[in-house]
């Protein structure tokens, strides 16, 4: 059990370390939403399952929907000035 | 032009002079005047190119020149030792403070104290509540709770505010760019949809119903509660939610839960300060009826945070209901 935390300890690390270095906004979204969910896990080993089920469906779940939409809210706001998608989002497009 | 008199006579008479005045296309003492369309603007090319030449050589001659501009250099290389300078301090700061907490485990904490000890001993008596976090957080500090979901309901007032359309043009435009990224009618989501929300909405529910009983509690089964709705929206648009839940329910059931949460704290407040024998029966631990007050504060605090979530989901998506 010790070192599936410490699994999850360095998992939790790299993606806060990696949320801010990632050059893709949608890739950074994602990240943070598996440090959600990672967080989550960890909540249950500290047996505190209140918290983690509030993580789960909070940080997981509806902040990262949150984030998609104003990240799709600021791709269209661009498209329409400049006629052309920002960089770095190019992977929005279908 | 004349009805009566034919073209060539009527260019004889005064009034035709008149109205070639009139309109500049004669003038009376220089005879017709032409007007000619401008010529187009012609850039001169060589002078262009010695323009453009100048400006690149002034450019790296003296902006872009370190040499010259030593000032900035200095203060951007400051600036970043500063930076590092401060990350330091601050890492050296806060690995100190850590160092000084309590060991973990030890007998003579600061936390160690009566208050933790009294929920702990008799927080089962006192307030019928298993969960003795859902005892603490809606019976001994239930006013910290309704503080956080005036908070919560207060934070939906703003981004109603912030990003709600009025305007008929706005919100045509917004419905139009609404789908712009993803399909209409997607199979997969709808099939998804339709197997999962039903278990999502029971199981948020019963996280709210039993939070005095095991973990959870009102606001994550509110949150729970709230995904499912996005997950039926996203699945199915929105004329089918609208059916069941608008702007008006949203008030009306946010308002109601408000109300009765602090009605039912006052109650709770007045009878404890003035030592009066509270008539709502605790119940038997365990049973589903049971804990007094809680079980009404749960439901009260789950309907008001799945309102809040749907609703900031639609205003960031379409601005309104």
């Amino acid at each position: 059990m010790q070192i599936f935390t410490c699994i999850l300890l360095g998992f939790l690390l790299v993606c806060a370390i990696s949320v801010s270095l990632s050059k893709n906004l949608l890739n950074s979204i994602l990240i943070y939403m598996s440090y959600s969910l990672v967080m989550s896990i960890i909540w249950i080993l500290l047996e505190s399952p209140d918290l983690a089920i509030t993580e789960a469906a909070v940080g997981a779940g509806v902040t990262t929907i949150l984030f998609f939409l104003t990240l799709k809210k600021y791709a269209r706001l661009w498209t329409r000035k400049r006629g052309k998608m920002p960089p770095r989002m190019r992977s929005l497009r279908r | 032009m004349s009805r009566k008199l034919s073209d060539d006579e009527y260019r004889k008479t005064k009034s035709f002079r008149l109205k070639r005045w009139l309109d500049g296309t004669k003038d009376p003492f220089l005879d017709t005047v032409e007007m000619k369309a401008q010529k187009p603007f012609e850039e001169d090319q060589e002078e262009k190119k010695q323009f453009d030449q100048e400006r690149k050589t002034r450019l790296t001659n003296w902006v872009y020149n370190s040499k010259r501009n030593r000032d900035v250099t200095a203060f951007r290389s400051l600036y970043r030792i500063c930076a590092a300078l401060f990350c330091v301090f601050l890492l050296i700061t806060l690995l100190t403070a850590v160092s000084w907490l309590p060991t973990e485990g030890e007998e003579d904490r600061p936390v160690n104290n009566e208050v933790s000890e009294r929920y702990i001993e008799s927080g089962l008596q006192e307030t019928g509540a298993v969960n003795i976090v859902t005892g603490m957080i809606l019976d001994y500090r239930a006013f910290d709770t309704l503080g956080e979901s005036h908070v919560l309901f207060a934070a939906t007032m703003t981004v109603l505010i912030l990003l709600r359309l009025d305007r008929d043009k706005d919100k045509k435009e917004q419905h139009a760019d609404d789908r712009v990224y993803e399909p209409k009618n997607d199979v997969i989501l709808q099939t998804v949809a339709k197997i999962l929300v039903p278990p999502i909405f029971i199981f948020g529910i019963y996280v709210i119903l039993c939070g005095h009983l095991g973990p959870g509690g009102g606001f994550s089964g509110g949150a729970i509660i709230g995904a499912g709705l996005i997950l039926y929206v996203n699945a199915f648009g929105f004329a089918k939610t609208e059916r069941f839940f608008t702007a008006k329910t949203y008030k009306v059931t946010s308002f109601c839960a408000l109300a009765c949460y602090s009605l039912s704290k006052c109650y709770s407040f007045y009878t404890g300060a003035n030592e009066i024998e509270s008539v709502i029966p605790l119940g038997t631990p365990g049973a589903i009826l049971s804990s007094g007050l809680i079980f009404v504060l749960n439901i009260c605090v789950g309907i008001v945070v799945a309102g809040t979530m749907y609703t900031f989901y639609v205003m960031f998506r379409k601005g309104g209901y």
